[in-house]
């Protein structure tokens, strides 16, 4: 059986086949070609479009050019969302490669937060992470880290392109202790969990959950939508409505939720869940 | 880390320990007697037990305790019996020691205890100052006292020869019984408390350490004369005191406190080298004026008290300078004792449970910690007492004394914990807390007569009421504490948690990053990895790993093609500038990468800088580089990027960054298709900052007459730190730290789980020199005259350090200690660590002649370094040198065999090297008469050797059944030479000389392996490394009129062939600044090229037409790379 490893390794260098198409009212000197790319589902949109910008620009004059963004099928794509969690959640049924749409003009300030620089990223990344610490340890572990061992989980996520072994460890090196836990306790204290539901109006769900019950059962995947979304669960008798999506996998409702917290989490140590309408077929 | 143990004695006096690497409290299987109390070291545990002797358990090693015994055997010519015993009446003693002086007949020696046997007869010693001499070992000389010579002369009248013994010390892993013996007989009175500590003061001589002790009067003694050939001392010292002692407790270092009857404390001043056992007391207050101190512990940096009320105190403001520190701080916790381990760890037992506790979160810059951790480990008898009744058989010693007199008894009562009920008397062996509960007793009393507690008279209960009890104890026999036993035994059961009265961290080498090694405390931080393995088989956990595996077919596998692209990383860095004045300037850079649609990486990067107020650029092509080299700067990040040209130049461009070294070495190692672990063949090198290279050889680096050049050669550095690392082409590889820590290269790549990249710490010292002038009014002062050197500085002078402006080597490394006087420096010191000389810069002595105007003398300050790397250390004996047998690639020879020096010189062979368990198992000691310092074993189980003073040893008939070979033949030197490293290929032995020369050993034969003489190669050579093709490869060290110390440059021998094992001249690849290289694991043959129209003489002198031809000595090269100064060391 294959170590539990390999799935943070598998979870660490999952890419997605991304075709990148300029808006079609964007003015240009000559046809901009569609750029391909595959995109870590670790990392952000603005992190790692660095080169479609450069692709399209050939073709773009100076002056027309704002900040870049992207949408999907219309849909504005939130760079502050890890890439992996705006696929599952917009385009899990969708054919590959992924079709992005990039904009130039006419940034959607209502949907989307600038991104001036891949500081404002690095800002989001940690806070993210000192969060889920808050909610695991109470921040202790992530207080008693230094300065440069929060620069090695970032640098980590900022290398996650280059595909290497090397930065998978040294991201996990540091990462590991994040996801330690006192061994009487059973797991953290709260799971940090956010849960996206492509058909509402709030962005995310996010509550107190902890990995193992006041009687001391351990929670699962199951037990925390019962909490919290009760409606994505189906009943015995119907056919399912809804996929709970994960990485672009779909987790038994059994699996416990600390073990899904512990491997499943991205680098900013959330886990992301998406519920999605199942196909209708 | 290695594996250390943490001592410890529950309330009947039972003993355990715990290991760093075990899972349960271990009993001494030994301890026939209980104990009081035990204070341990890393060598050894003292304990007093309840005979009130004191007893020792030296913990066995690989390395025996051996001591040489000699003496000398002396005679006079006279016509008639020639040389005889028949001296002049004037003369020395026929027997007698080095001087004359003494009289040392060989019947005069014995053993200084029954804890010691000889090893075997008295021999006579043919080694005279590395020559070898002629049987008999008799030297020569014209007279008594005068020079000796080992040649006999017409006018050699007298002549000596040197016998020697060992003895060994054989009392090892059981408790020694010590004799209460001071200078005047017998001790008048049993001992109480004991302490064990000061190893830190001094190196000399190895191994010392002091012993304090409390006699039950109250008295204080010194134990004299422990070190590592003397482990048991010498005899008792008193020290005279201000009042009657309690107890006591003595650091690793200086710190010595202890308490008195009183509740005060006292601190020990003056203690030093020269005066151990120091020379007063300073009285301190008990941190509590209504409760007095009741016990104390000390470490490095630290002090802890315990008062009668149980509450915990850390003494603010300890440090060196100021041993009675400033303050107390009032610590949460309720404590019977408290104990100062390694690093100042703390440990404690809690009063309300009697547990044993440790300090969570104690590091340097946070010395009292955080909580109390309890550590809830199983004791061995737990499990086994509860597995069956009949536990008098299997058990340990003392389940068979229960059982005779307890098989009827009624059940027990639990022995009560609840500290709300008045505690009955728990058995006088645990006198700590005995003695604790009568102090507090004791005032209490005085105060209100009312208490329930016991009803001894109050002056018999200090001064002779441990002593009396133990005598009753004795005196019943052991029932009362069997019963005890078995009332503990009984009910032991999962629930039953053991009642500790002592514990003793002082061997326990447990510190803040390492902590999680020790079991007990990483169940309670558990990590996660180990928290799944019970849902290994789980559906959920299958289903994930399907999918997952599906979800990479699907979105991956068919679009691999889409990474073809180019990718730009840019930043800011800062460059040295390559025009004068040389500084740091900040640059912008582009890393532009690209992958060709073979998934082939390049890349190329760009320095922007101006010029002028000009813009340019500097480029490298990433293909290019063949070498990133981390650089020592005490503030900086700073690497040096090398190109095949740029190494010929000598001239690196340097960088520094802090973080994009990493990028740049991924994208080096892409460009060249390089990923995983180094191949068993590859090249290690070290640099002197510790940093490991590894070089994947070519098949045609080893060619001839074409080999690749070695300026070409791609070394990427590998994660540790290490003085030196050895090969062989099997893939064992070993390594030695700068603290000697050995270390076995695990195999690299893949995780960073538990299974491959340890932590890996180092520690080295920095040293700085104070230097003063002579005059005649005020003597020596700090006042030089104006041409003078700075009056703190470098080695050299030219450098201005002071204690407060020095730093460590780089940002990586930490103080770990203050500033200490070296007097290891060669040359000797005096008794304040001054050495004198004329004036500066000239050589040094260690006493003050007329001659003298200036002294100087060394500062050392410890640092220490904490890194990852995929290696583990191999305790517990730390190693001067290393190495591995050298074989061709497809043999398999197990075990390896593997050799090694410890950095006490003894020559110790590995047993149970495989390619499994690399690490092997244990040493094997060999005896030699002399300490060692370099070792190789070549092609063929050849030992080769060189011992300190310089000579050289062959091993004879070591073979796979005989791995440690029978004995030492003598090698003479190459004249008035002393060896200092030997490196032993296929079929060649090269040593190098501690005047940097290189010698070729000619003349070896299968029937004749040692030879017949050594044959000079070439000069400026510090190291040198032989293959198992019997290539050679050097490290060239500096040369004459170079002014300062320059590192190490990679030279290869070029043209060694089989019949031409010297080979013609050198190839020079990578420097400055390399320490060290071994090319014994390549024994990649290179393809044969045949040219038969050249003869072998004609071959040599054909160069390589694209290059030019290498120079012919290393002088060119060295000074080209002293202007450009050195790649490592700034």
């Amino acid at each position: 059986m294959a170590d539990d490893k390999d799935v943070l390794r598998d979870v660490w260098f999952g890419r997605i086949p991304t075709c990148f198409t300029l808006y079609q009212d964007e003015i240009t000197e000559r046809e901009a070609e569609p750029f391909y790319l595959l995109l870590p589902r670790m990392s952000y949109l603005t992190l790692v479009t660095d080169k479609v910008k450069k692709h399209f620009l050939k073709v773009m004059k100076a002056e027309d050019i704002e900040e870049m963004w992207f949408d999907f099928e219309g849909t504005s794509l939130k760079w502050h969302y890890p890439i992996g969690l705006l696929f599952d959640l917009h385009a899990s049924n969708t054919a590959l490669p992924w079709s992005i749409t990039v904009h130039f003009k006419n940034f959607p300030e209502r949907d989307l937060l600038h991104c001036p620089s891949n500081s404002v990223i690095e800002a989001h990344f940690m806070s993210s992470i000192k969060e889920a610490d808050a909610l695991k340890h109470k921040s202790q572990v992530i207080n008693d880290m230094q300065k440069k061992d929060h620069k090695q989980l970032w640098m980590g996520l900022q290398n996650v392109v280059l595909c290497s072994s090397d930065k998978f460890d040294q991201f996990w090196a540091m990462n590991r202790k994040l996801m330690e836990y006192p061994t009487e306790e059973g797991g953290f204290r709260y799971i940090p969990f956010r849960i996206y539901l492509t058909m509402s109006d709030r962005p995310f769900i996010q509550k107190l959950f902890r990995p193992i019950s006041p009687d001391g059962h351990t929670h699962t995947l199951g037990d925390l939508l019962k909490e919290v979304y009760p409606v994505a669960i189906p009943n015995d008798d119907e056919s399912k409505h809804y996929q709970v999506v994960i990485h672009g996998i779909e987790p038994l409702l059994e699996t416990p939720l600390q073990w899904l917290s512990e491997h499943l989490s991205h680098p900013d140590n959330f886990l992301h869940i998406s519920v999605i309408p199942a196909p209708s077929d | 880390m290695s594996v250390s143990l943490l001592w410890a004695v529950d309330v009947y006096g039972r003993v355990y320990s715990l290991s760093t690497g075990g899972q349960q409290w271990e009993q001494c299987q030994d301890a026939v007697l209980e104990f009081k109390r035990v204070t341990a070291v890393q060598q050894c545990c003292w304990g007093i037990a309840c005979d009130h002797h004191i007893y020792l358990n030296v913990h066995s090693s690989d390395v025996p305790i051996r001591y040489q015994e000699e003496t000398y055997e002396n005679q006079r010519w006279n016509p008639k019996d020639n040389f005889s015993d028949h001296l002049l009446p004037s003369d020395r003693w026929h027997w007698s020691d080095i001087t004359g002086l003494e009289h040392q007949p060989l019947d005069s020696f014995l053993l200084p205890s029954t804890n010691w046997e000889w090893e075997g007869d008295w021999y006579i010693d043919e080694n005279f100052g590395g020559e070898p001499t002629e049987k008999g070992g008799w030297t020569y000389a014209l007279d008594f006292p005068a020079t000796y010579i080992k040649d006999k002369k017409w006018n050699s009248c007298v002549r000596r020869r040197r016998w020697i013994r060992y003895r060994r010390y054989k009392a090892t892993d059981t408790w020694a019984k010590i004799p209460s013996e001071g200078h005047s007989g017998p001790l008048p009175d049993p001992f109480n408390d004991i302490s064990c500590g000061g190893w830190e003061i001094s190196e000399e001589p190895r191994g010392r350490l002091s012993l304090w002790a409390v006699s039950l009067q109250g008295k204080v003694w010194f134990r004299e004369g422990i070190h590592h050939h003397s482990p048991e001392g010498e005899g008792w010292e008193e020290v005279s005191l201000p009042g009657e002692v309690v107890q006591i407790s003595c650091g690793p270092g200086d710190l010595v406190w202890a308490v008195l009857w009183e509740g005060q404390l006292i601190v020990r001043e003056g203690i030093t080298r020269d005066c151990p056992q120091g020379l007063c007391w300073v009285v301190v207050d008990s941190p509590n004026p209504e409760a007095g101190a009741i016990h104390v512990a000390v470490g490095d940096n630290v002090v802890w008290a315990v008062t009668k009320d149980n509450k915990v105190w850390f003494r603010r403001g300890i440090n060196s300078h100021n041993p009675c520190g400033s303050g107390w701080i009032g610590m949460v916790g309720e404590m019977v004792m408290v104990n100062v381990g390694l690093n100042d760890q703390v440990w404690g037992i809690s009063c309300v449970d009697r547990a044993v506790y440790f300090r969570q979160g104690v590091t340097s810059s946070e010395l009292s910690g955080k909580a109390w951790k309890a550590v809830n480990v199983p004791r061995d008898g737990d499990i086994r007492s509860h597995s069956s009744a009949s536990i008098s058989k299997g058990g340990p010693q003392r389940a068979v004394l229960e059982v005779g007199t307890c098989p009827s008894s009624p059940p027990p009562e639990p022995p009560p914990i609840d500290p709300d009920v008045p505690k009955p008397r728990i058995p006088k062996v645990t006198s700590d807390s005995f003695i604790s509960e009568m102090l507090s007793d004791r005032q209490v009393k005085q105060e209100a007569a009312t208490t329930a507690s016991p009803s001894i008279p109050e002056e018999e209960v200090w001064s002779n009421v441990d002593l009396e009890e133990t005598q009753t104890h004795l005196a019943v026999g052991l029932s009362s504490v069997a019963t005890y036993t078995l009332c503990q035994g009984e009910p032991y059961g999962a629930d039953e948690h053991p009642l500790w009265a002592w514990v003793s961290g002082g061997g326990c080498g447990v510190n803040f990053w390492t902590l999680l090694s020790l079991p007990a405390l990483a169940s309670s931080v558990q990590s996660m990895s180990l928290s799944i393995s019970p849902a290994q088989t789980a559906a959920w956990r299958k289903q994930i790993f399907e999918q997952l595996s599906e979800r990479s077919k699907r979105e991956m596998d068919h679009f691999k093609h889409y990474e073809q692209s180019v990718w730009v990383k840019k930043g800011a860095m800062q460059w040295w500038r390559d025009w004068k004045p040389h500084k740091w300037v900040d640059v912008r850079f582009a890393l532009e990468q690209f992958s060709g649609p073979e998934g082939n990486q390049d890349g190329i990067l760009f320095l922007y800088y101006n010029f002028n107020e000009e813009k340019k650029y500097l480029h490298a092509f990433i293909n290019e580089v063949t070498i990133l080299v981390p650089v020592l700067n005490d503030s900086k990040h700073t690497f040096a990027i090398y190109t095949a040209e740029r190494t010929k130049q000598r001239w690196p461009i340097r960088l520094a960054a802090a973080t994009e070294l990493a990028l740049l070495s991924v994208s080096c190692c892409d460009s060249r298709g390089i990923q995983g672990p180094p191949s068993k063949q590859a090249i290690w090198s070290v640099t002197c900052k510790g940093d490991i290279f590894v070089c994947e050889p070519s098949p045609s680096l080893e060619a001839c007459p074409y080999p690749t050049p070695c300026d070409q050669m791609f070394w990427r550095q590998v994660g540790g730190h290490l003085r030196l690392v050895e090969c062989n082409s099997l893939g064992v590889v070993w390594g030695v730290g700068y603290d000697h820590t050995a270390w076995v290269y695990t195999g690299y790549g893949g995780g960073f789980f538990q299974d491959n990249i340890f932590t890996q710490t180092d520690v080295k010292c920095v040293y700085i020199y104070e230097n003063q002038r002579w005059n005649p009014v005020t003597g020596y002062t700090n006042r030089g005259l104006p041409t003078d050197r700075y009056m703190w500085s470098d080695a050299t002078g030219l450098q201005e350090c002071t204690k407060a402006n020095a730093k460590p080597p780089s940002p990586h490394w930490t103080w770990v200690a203050d500033w200490t006087i070296d007097y290891g420096i060669s040359g000797g010191t005096d008794r304040e660590g001054w050495q004198y000389a004329a004036d500066f810069p000239r050589s040094y002595h260690g006493h003050k002649t007329l001659k003298d105007f200036v002294r100087r003398r060394r500062w050392a300050r410890k640092c220490k370094l904490t890194t990852t790397g995929p290696w583990q250390e191999v305790p517990p004996i730390p190693l001067s040198d290393v190495t591995i047998v050298l074989c061709g690639a497809q043999s398999s020879v197990e075990p390896i065999p593997l050799w090694a020096i410890s950095n006490k010189g003894d020559v110790l062979c590995r047993l149970g090297v495989t390619l499994l368990t690399p690490a092997g198992t244990s040493w094997l000691h060999v005896g030699t008469d002399q300490p060692f310092k370099s070792i190789s074993i070549g092609g063929a189980n050849q030992v080769w050797a060189i011992a300190r003073d310089g000579s050289a040893f062959y091993r004879g008939s070591v073979s796979s059944e005989s791995p440690a070979g029978d004995c030492w033949y003598h090698i003479p030197c190459p004249e008035r030479q002393k060896l200092q490293q030997v490196s032993v290929g296929r079929t060649s032995v090269y040593t190098v000389d501690q005047n940097g020369n290189l010698w070729f050993r000619q003349g070896l034969t299968p029937s004749y392996p040692q030879g017949s003489s050594w044959e000079h190669i070439c000069n400026n050579v510090r190291k040198v490394s032989v293959g198992p093709l019997d290539q050679v490869w050097i490290i060239a060290d500096k040369v004459q009129g170079s002014h300062s110390l320059s590192c190490g440059t990679v030279c290869h021998r070029l043209g060694v062939q089989p019949m031409e094992p010297k080979g013609q001249s050198w190839d020079y690849g990578i420097g400055g600044g390399w320490d060290h290289i071994t090319v014994r694991g390549n024994s990649i043959e290179a393809p044969r090229v045949r040219m038969p129209s050249l003869t072998p003489s004609l071959t040599s002198s054909l160069t390589d037409p694209l290059r030019p031809p290498p120079p012919r000595s290393l002088l060119p090269v060295m000074i080209t790379e002293m202007e450009n100064g050195n790649a490592v060391r700034c």
